[in-house]
């Protein structure tokens, strides 16, 4: 990030030093282990390989089995990938609304996040009490309390409704009707935006001064600031932003799971991705099955990542680059 | 715009940021008032006052289900928080420790493996971690909720402690070295006591995401003995029927309140952990 500390370069040897030590400071990459290293590494390195790299690689080969924990995994080829693209309807639904979730959310969260991060973005009092308030829902939020709540306020009869109600527009039930229940979910998610509101605030605070005002002298409106120098700046901000609430969005699971009564829904209209992996998993012990939707997840996440990451080139603008173009 | 004068714009920038505030904390506010209300006017009665306080929820849903308390829940809770922060904290400063200071081979590699871990969705290891902790006899204990945790695989704190670390000036444990320090004591004695704020933060956020967590801990547990409070407030999750709300929303109530008392206790430290360190909520 930008506001992340560089570490400190290293400290020069005294011109006294051994010649042997000399050669081997300057980079200072060279040099061999130092033995405490492993030991100070064991915890993380058992991880790795016992709880990350291992499991990755067994649940690769599992994604091509059909396996139900107590008999031994059933080699069938690219049938479980062919099944879930070819027949199988609730993968296909479960795709579909995690898509939908992602693409509508994603951009919501981010423009109300930023909207408000430059609303917050003076010297008034108050400022702190306010950004705290707005960053409460961010921690709150993924919980299955918060989750119980948004569903009663969305229940039928709700203050939702009533509120909707009194303004004129009468709606159904959003939990329960097919339409409204993903939009409800999506509302819970876009509650949460103080995480990425505050990152983008400390964004905002790093432009300099001098940039708007000599815009503003020389005639440029607040839309055109906005658009020409405050977007630009943020460009870096907006960009991990991006990159890290869509990682995050693919994998949404609370909000979907209790607003949806533990079964996806009405209509299976707030079946998640991981909401169906649950099931095909831990319900039914189609583990094989299971590993193979978790591993079309990760190639997915990686592809929409390496996108942005690509088209990162065209719009995220670092202040230190203006000479490579 | 411009030609408005000062206190009226900053007069509209309070309210229009009031109303914002009313907005977002609405839904708490609403959920502390609708635990003390009468059944029947939970949902029946836009108001946020009840019109009397009514404590049946809590007495109720403090009961529990199946014989198990909900104070069985919070403690359950508190011990998988407790020591998953322990473990955390130990194991992530640990590792911290020999990417920010010390050298050895494939160091770089490594680190890069390990941020490249940040992004990877924990389902693609979750079913053979599952089938570990099968075999092992270790489902339905609260043993796959907390090794994990022991052996630094939240690759997020890890990065964290090493951004701090780095800020750390290099010539303090140089002079502890030279002064005759191990490696091992110039972590224990100065680096480690240095790093007191980003493992503050550590802490709070492991806290906060463990007791969040729903989705691991009811993969591995099932025993309602076992349970934790997100599972407790699952058996309230088919509840539609007005006579369950009053326990439902004084147990998810009490549920928020550690986050909430978290959250009050270290609220600027919680949010320049965000802002510096692009920790998610």
């Amino acid at each position: 990030m930008t506001t992340l500390r560089t570490p400190d370069p290293p400290v020069a040897p005294p011109a006294s030093a051994t010649r042997v030590r000399r050669r081997d400071r300057p980079v200072g990459r060279r040099r061999k282990s130092q033995p405490e290293a492993f030991a100070f590494l064991t915890p993380w390195l058992l991880g790795a390989v016992a709880l990350t790299v291992g499991p990755m690689v067994v649940s690769l080969y599992l994604s091509f089995t059909d396996y139900d924990l107590f008999t031994s995994p059933k080699w069938v080829g690219f049938g479980n990938f062919a099944h879930m693209f070819g027949g199988d309807d609730r993968y296909l639904q479960s795709v579909k609304v995690t898509l939908i979730y992602v693409l509508v959310s994603v951009p919501l969260k981010l423009a109300v996040s930023l909207l408000v991060a430059m609303l917050l973005n003076t010297r008034r009092s108050a400022n702190g009490f306010y950004r705290a308030a707005f960053y409460a829902p961010s921690l709150l939020g993924a919980s299955v309390a918060a989750a119980l709540v948004w569903r009663a306020l969305f229940m039928g009869g709700g203050p939702v409704n009533e509120l909707l109600a009194f303004f004129g527009w009468h709606t159904p039930s959003w939990v329960d009707d097919p339409q409204f229940s993903l939009a409800s979910i999506v509302l819970l998610g876009v509650w949460q935006f103080g995480a990425p509101m505050v990152i983008f605030l400390a964004g905002l605070k790093q432009i300099p001064a001098e940039l708007h005002e000599a815009a503003a002298i020389d005639g440029a409106g607040a839309f055109r600031r906005f658009r020409h120098i405050t977007l630009p700046m943020l460009s870096p901000v907006i960009f991990f932003n991006l990159v890290m609430e869509a990682i995050h969005a693919f994998q949404a699971f609370t909000p979907a799971f209790v607003i949806g009564g533990g079964r996806g829904g009405p209509a299976d209209a707030d079946l998640f991705y991981t909401l169906y992996l649950f099931e095909v998993g831990f319900q039914d012990f189609r583990m094989g099955y299971a590993s193979a939707m978790a591993w079309v997840l990760l190639v997915v996440i990686a592809i929409v990542t390496a996108i942005v990451f690509r088209t990162a080139k065209l719009w995220v603008f670092y202040d230190d680059a203006e000479d490579k173009k | 715009m411009i030609a408005l004068p000062r206190t009226a714009r900053s007069f509209g920038w309070h309210v229009l940021c009031l109303v914002i505030v009313a907005v977002v904390l609405y839904p708490l506010v609403w959920l502390a008032f609708a635990s003390v209300k009468p059944p029947d006017e939970i949902l029946s009665r836009l108001a946020l006052l009840p019109t009397r306080f009514v404590f049946d929820g809590y007495t109720k849903g403090w009961e529990g289900a199946a014989d198990v308390g909900f104070g069985r829940f919070f403690l359950n809770s508190f011990l998988v928080a407790g020591l998953s922060v322990a473990a955390n904290v130990l194991s992530c400063s640990l590792a911290a420790f020999a990417f920010a200071r010390l050298k050895f081979r494939f160091r770089g590699a490594l680190f890069a493996f390990m941020i490249t871990t940040l992004m990877l969705p924990y389902h693609v290891t979750l079913i053979p971690q599952y089938v570990i902790f099968q075999q092992a006899g270790l489902v339905n204990t609260f043993v796959p909720l907390i090794l994990p945790k022991l052996l630094a695989t939240e690759a997020f704190f890890v990065f964290l402690i090493v951004q701090f670390m780095r800020g750390i000036p290099r010539e303090l444990d140089e002079a502890a070295i030279i002064d005759g320090c191990s490696v091992y004591r110039t972590f224990w004695h100065v680096v480690l006591p240095l790093s007191k704020p980003a493992l503050v933060t550590t802490s709070i956020f492991t806290f906060i995401w463990t007791w969040n967590d729903f989705f691991t801990q009811m993969v591995y547990l099932n025993d309602t003995e076992k349970f934790t409070v997100p599972l407790g407030l699952r058996l309230f999750v088919d509840t539609s029927s007005e006579s369950n709300f009053g326990a439902m929303f004084a147990m998810s109530a009490l549920a928020l309140v550690p986050i909430v008392l978290f959250f009050l206790a270290f609220q600027r430290l919680l949010v320049e952990g965000v802002s510096t360190s692009g920790l998610k909520g």
